[in-house]
């Protein structure tokens, strides 16, 4: 294999999401108005695709583009994830997009791209190009918020989206600028082996690592930068909010450990207690807040900050076992989150009217499937025995106990008992109230029906059958060392 | 590097500090010592010694907006085509022409872009 080609075999699911995006983009301009939804099967077809592609990534995991770009077995984990969910998100959009008339070319192209850039940004190994991963997909993801053009809170969620966000990706930038200043290089795995030669992190350096945690913990919503979630979350067209709940939180949540654990791993002292606070924030921030939330979108907003909280307890861990239980629980989130999203995408009815948590009422009697799947989804997010949301408490619970946390493993486990109240509350409305008004959901179409089984079958699979997914989380935590 | 490096930058600090200084001086002795005798003349906008008509702040078509975006897109392309030619026979060494078809697939892939645009009508200004 030449260079070039091995380099190019190691974003081929890049290569190929944006070959299809761009294939999307010019079919849309000759494609007659009547003609479009072919760019929906196109969209989907390069979803697999870019899946399919994963594999050939994983022909060559080495160093490529000198260093700038690793391929290892956890930056294929995070693709494979990553490409998974784009192709959910777009099986579970095709009729809220036809039902809102909006445009299916552009939608699609975006994304891929946007799925694109945090497939870079799960493989990058230096900041920079990090940081075109995390613009690529950004910008992308800030068009998606203000999709539906025409309603106000669309506008506000892409117009608020998109200040804070050019804010943070600024912060991160100026980190990584300081980095540079600090050390000469951008090249994480250059950084690692100046800390494991003893170099001890001076002002300079920690004040990067800092701007480059804002910058993160914005894009991954912990607190304290989490403010922006709830009204993005709500505004977003919903199968775009479960894109933002998902995959972006992945990506972020994949370079904020590559960085701390590759570039700054030997130097864990300087970020531990950053990560430490903002995990206690994240947890009770979004569990508490989300208790008073009577729209089932800010809810569910609320409750991803939360389990953002969760994630970085398995951070602060800073052992293989934290990194391996970060990786489970991060696929088991981004599922079941998006297929929770999936079924308020479904009822939202045109315009996107039903969205408060009364309006769930009665569904358990008019559309037993639907309830059911979201019953475990919410029992899932709350982490009952048998749904792998447990598996997934529980393994962060276990590497926060063995890396001697034992006050962030009560956090966590007192953080899941004021969760249990604002989901079993959805599941309480769903199955034991009478509508005030008599409704029928709409039927379940293919696409929603496919996310909706695929994801409650995710949820009920990895809870019964951990073993697959946890040693590929496990290999994927080794290649750290 | 040397652990006080920072106090490389300490010339700079001092210069920064010193220009405001100066700048601030300067103005504001302007402003306690300097004769003002304002008129309607002088107090007109300055533009090239025409006399100025109508308010500045007009409302404008926001069609220049998308097409200023445009072109900074294009523009940028167009730029990067320079360094590009610079190190054009270190990124093609020997026969090969990597560096080439490199940049015409980046080419390629803003065609598409206007390929868009244009079928989209964003250049038609009646639309």
């Amino acid at each position: 294999m030449t260079p070039a080609l091995a380099d190019a075999y190691s974003l081929a699911p890049v290569i190929t999401a944006c070959g299809f995006g761009i294939l999307i983009i010019v079919g849309d301009a000759f494609l007659p108005r009547g003609g479009k939804s072919l760019l929906a099967r196109i969209g989907v077809v390069g979803a697999l695709a870019s899946l399919a592609a994963v594999t050939l990534a994983s022909r060559h995991t080495d160093d490529a583009y000198s260093g700038l770009i690793r391929t290892d077995a956890f930056s294929l984990f995070l693709e494979s994830l990553i490409f998974v969910i784009t192709v959910l998100v777009m099986l579970g959009s095709y009729d809220y997009l036809v039902r809102e008339g909006l445009p299916l070319g552009e939608y699609h192209a975006l994304l891929l791209f946007a799925a694109s850039g945090m497939a870079v940004m799960a493989s990058a190994n230096e900041l920079l190009t990090a940081f075109v991963g995390l613009e690529i997909s950004s910008i992308a993801s800030y068009v998606l918020a203000g999709y539906r053009r025409t309603a106000s809170k669309s506008n506000e969620s892409a117009l608020k989206y998109f200040l804070l966000g050019s804010f943070a990706t600024a912060f991160f930038l100026y980190g990584a600028a300081m980095v540079y200043g600090a050390t000469g290089t951008t090249r994480l795995d250059v950084l690692r082996e100046m800390f494991v030669a003893g170099r001890a992190p001076g002002p300079l350096m920690l004040l990067g690592c800092a701007m480059i945690l804002v910058g993160l913990g914005f894009k991954a919503a912990v607190a304290p930068f989490q403010v922006w979630t709830p009204d993005v979350y709500e505004g977003a067209p919903t199968p775009v909010t479960a894109l933002f709940a998902s995959g972006p939180k992945a990506a972020a949540f994949a370079l904020l450990v590559r960085i701390l654990v590759t570039g700054f791993g030997a130097a864990n002292a300087t970020w531990f207690w950053a990560i430490w606070v903002s995990a206690v924030l994240t947890m009770f921030i979004g569990n508490l807040a989300a208790l008073t939330q009577n729209n089932v979108k800010r809810m569910l907003a609320y409750s991803s900050i939360a389990h953002a909280g969760y994630l970085l307890v398995a951070l602060a861990a800073r052992s293989e076992i934290g990194i391996a239980a970060l990786l489970y629980y991060l696929v088991v989130y981004a599922l079941v989150t998006l297929g929770a999203f999936t079924i308020i995408t479904h009822l939202g009815e045109p315009g996107e009217r039903r969205l408060e948590i009364d309006a769930y009422a009665g569904l358990g009697t008019r559309q037993p499937f639907t309830a059911f799947c979201m019953t475990i989804f919410l029992l899932s997010l709350l982490g009952l025995p048998i749904t792998a949301g447990f598996l997934g408490k529980f393994y962060i619970f276990d590497s926060a106990l063995k890396a001697q946390l034992p006050g962030l493993a009560v956090m966590l486990a007192m953080n899941s008992v004021i969760g249990a109240y604002y989901y079993l509350r959805l599941v309480r409305v769903m199955y034991f109230t009478e509508p005030e008004q008599e409704w029928t959901p709409e039927p379940v179409t293919a696409g929603v029906g496919a996310v909706m089984f695929l994801t409650a079958v995710a949820a009920l699979g990895f809870g019964l059958f951990p073993g697959p997914l946890m040693t590929f989380a496990t290999i994927s935590a080794q290649s750290f060392r | 590097m040397s652990p006080s490096y920072l106090s490389d930058y300490a010339p700079l600090l001092i210069h920064i500090l010193a220009a405001m200084i100066v700048a601030g001086a300067l103005l504001s002795l302007s402003v306690l010592v300097g004769y003002r005798r304002p008129s309607r003349e002088k107090s007109e906008a300055y533009e090239c010694g025409i006399h100025p008509t109508g308010d500045a702040r007009e409302p404008f078509s926001v069609k220049f907006y998308l097409v200023a975006i445009l072109f900074i897109l294009f523009d940028v392309e167009a730029i990067f085509l320079y360094p590009w030619a610079y190190v054009f026979r270190d990124l093609n060494p020997g026969k090969s022409l990597a560096g080439f078809y490199e940049m015409l697939l980046y080419i390629v892939i803003l065609l598409a872009g206007y390929i868009y645009l244009w079928r989209k009508g964003a250049l038609d200004w009646n639309r």
